[in-house]
């Protein structure tokens, strides 16, 4: 018998755990701005983060589903896409985000209960958190489907977790993107676990990037708590899609630090030295490692940097708190752009009770 | 003005469209070269090029999905799904995303999406092609249901749904896509949404009803014309959101109400039409609210349709009931 085809998988690190370079680093490593750039935005991802648990276990926030560990992989993808480019999140994604210029009140708005956090100050052409597992991966295929159309060199960047790729529209998403060639990425988003489900029960693929292989396209995996090599890989993927020449898979293997939301509780399903082994590894004690040996990043440096982050957060959460909340016509004003007569009548209704009930 | 089918008033008003507005985009499957397998697309490709007339890869729920992405980057996606059996898998794209996205965006972003997929039985298909279940779709915020029944509607009702800055489920009549010819002028004049359309005027009963059984339903009425029943009969035309309006102002002139659908009974359309007449307009009620619909089954396959589906028989003792004492 012969082989009628034949395919590997690439692993792609730059940094390891501890910050030595293990590759050839891209220009962006070597410039301080850059690093700091992107360092400042991890740690005031993380800061928000731990706010925001905080907030919900005051009662000040509802379920809140938490980043930690996931920052460079967030960050990563925000500092390799352009303005023009579009993303289609799944929920934890303010890494990215606050990159291109969503505002941390308007987190704090949406975990809080209230649309208004979708309708916010980043790109208007970004979507909004999408709940529905996966469900997004079409739409990033769908934007890339109109850029294509309007040939406009902009790409879409889907994420997708680990468990994510078990769903229907992951495979439609990834099989129509190679079928067309569309401008669009797919960063699966491998933190092992599917709430309570590790991925050994979610797949018997060696890799998660290896499922683009059956949709006849590239698929790498690449360390994602190393900034360095997301980013890099990221922007030749996007790269790749905006000149025309197709989509892309990227696996990025990171470590879900915390609780699937702040109403999981993952001791009940998750060894304790498997999340000790994860800390090891984390993604901002080799970023801060490598900026100290490469560019005098100092102690006096990193506590200056929390302390803004910290303060920029608290002014967040104060005007986070200060909002008054959304009428109760802001329930029928945005079912229709033409609103039929039976939504009016309601609407008079609603606000005839509005703040009588609970 | 020519004289044409349901099916070419449609591929009139798609080929109108896409003419005037480059951002009208179709989608589906075998829509293509093929022209849809009821031909509703037939020329469009080669008129309008691969881009703008796309032959997709065979998942419905993709289909729905690439329409929310591709809507929300400025586009005006028309898609046909090949059968209403079959539009199951894009309900969740439909439900969770293109009918809210508004919504969730507080208006930043919208799915000015059409769906169009064929509608009914009576036409000897397979099994899972017969479906009319509009009552699912008339249960969910923030999407349109729309069902024409000449060729005319189609037209001018096709446009209205396509400029509609919201998503509209267009379902399609198979039974009537061929049946009579009208004139219809290809002037790009849209119908309005939300409103009925009144059939045939009436004193003594009002008959709602939509779609292919507009024609069964008309020839009720000229059956009970001949024994002295005077029958309005209303095209509900949108099914959702239901223009109560017209239909409570017909049933305080006449002062009985008939419900005629093909779909199963139990929650269907009906049964909202019904509660709407019994809360607002009870007491212009001479007799209680009938309907006629199809039975609580499974759509059977083909030998037994005409079994299922009601009939001119069935909506004429429907309204004979509304005048026992």
């Amino acid at each position: 018998m012969k082989a009628v085809a034949e395919f590997k998988i690439h692993y792609v690190q730059m940094l390891d755990p501890s910050g030595q370079p293990v590759a050839d680093l891209p220009a962006f490593a070597h410039s301080r701005d850059e690093l700091v750039r992107m360092y400042r935005m991890m740690v005031l991802a993380r800061t928000f983060d731990t706010k925001a648990v905080n907030l919900q276990r005051t009662g000040k926030l509802g379920t809140y589903p938490s980043c930690l560990g996931h920052e460079a992989t967030h960050v990563g993808a925000g500092a390799a896409l352009r303005p023009e480019d579009s993303i289609a999140p799944v929920y934890r994604e303010i890494g990215t985000q606050y990159w291109r210029g969503v505002r941390m009140v308007e987190t704090l708005t949406y975990w809080g209960g209230d649309e208004r956090g979708n309708d916010f100050s980043g790109p208007r052409h970004d979507f909004p958190w999408s709940v529905p597992i996966a469900s997004q991966t079409l739409h990033a295929a769908g934007a890339a489907m109109a850029y294509k159309i309007r040939r406009e060199p902009r790409c879409a960047l889907a994420y997708v977790g680990d468990g994510g790729t078990s769903e229907g529209a992951f495979y439609e998403a990834i099989n129509l993107a190679g079928a067309r060639k569309l401008p669009v990425v797919f960063l699966v988003v491998n933190n092992r676990w599917a709430i309570s489900v590790p991925i050994e029960q979610q797949t018997a693929c060696t890799t998660l990037a290896q499922k683009a292989i059956a949709a006849g396209i590239p698929g790498v995996q690449v360390d994602g708590n190393d900034i360095i090599a997301v980013r890099d890989t990221l922007e030749q993927a996007l790269a790749r899609g905006r000149r025309g020449d197709g989509p892309t898979v990227v696996e990025a293997l990171t470590y879900r630090l915390s609780d699937h939301t702040t109403a999981d509780d993952a001791t009940r399903y998750r060894p304790e030295a498997e999340v000790k082994a994860a800390w090891q590894i984390e993604p901002l004690i080799r970023t801060r490692a490598f900026m100290a040996a490469t560019c005098g990043w100092t102690d006096a440096d990193e506590l200056a940097l929390k302390a803004e982050c910290a303060q920029q957060v608290e002014a967040a959460v104060q005007e986070f708190l200060a909002m008054p909340k959304q009428t109760s016509d802001s329930m029928f004003d945005y079912v229709f752009a033409n609103q039929p007569v039976r939504l009016t009548v309601q609407k008079a209704l609603a606000r005839r009770y509005s703040g009588q009930g609970h | 003005m020519a004289q044409i089918t349901m099916i070419e008033a449609i591929t009139m008003a798609h080929a109108w469209e896409m003419e005037h507005d480059p951002s009208v985009v179709l989608l589906g499957e075998d829509i293509g070269i093929n022209g849809g397998v009821f031909r509703a697309t037939v020329g469009l490709q080669q008129r309008f090029g691969s881009d703008r007339v796309q032959d997709t890869p065979l998942a419905e729920g993709m289909i729905a999905g690439m329409c929310v992405g591709m809507a929300a980057q400025g586009l005006k996606p028309v898609a046909e799904i090949q059968f209403m059996g079959f539009i199951y898998p894009a309900i969740d794209q439909i439900v969770n995303h293109m009918s809210r996205m508004r919504n969730r965006t507080r208006g930043r972003m919208s799915c000015p999406v059409v769906i169009r997929t064929p509608h009914g039985g009576g036409i000897r298909s397979p099994e899972h092609h017969s479906e009319s279940v509009e009552a699912l779709f008339a249960h969910i915020p923030g999407i349109r249901v729309v069902c024409p029944s000449t060729p005319a509607r189609a037209y001018g009702l096709l446009l209205a749904a396509i400029r509609d800055p919201d998503p509209v489920l267009f379902l399609e009549p198979v039974r009537i896509y061929r049946y009579a010819k009208q004139e219809v002028a290809n002037d790009g004049k849209a119908l309005p949404l939300d409103v009925c359309f009144l059939l045939r005027e009436g004193t003594d009963v009002t008959i709602v009803t939509w779609g292919a059984m507009t024609v069964d339903t008309l020839k009720a009425a000229t059956q009970l014309a001949a024994e002295g029943i005077s029958a309005e009969v209303i095209d509900l035309a949108t099914i959702s959101p239901i223009d109560s309006e017209a239909i409570l102002d017909s049933v305080a002139r006449t002062g009985r109400l008939v419900i005629v659908h093909e779909a199963a009974r139990n929650c269907g359309v009906g049964a909202e039409i019904a509660a709407i007449v019994a809360e607002q307009g009870l007491y212009d009620l001479q007799a209680p609210i009938q309907r006629v619909t199809g039975y609580d089954t499974v759509m059977p396959y083909f030998k037994l349709e005409h079994d299922y589906l009601p009939s001119v028989a069935r909506i004429v003792d429907a309204v004979h009931a509304t005048f026992v004492d």
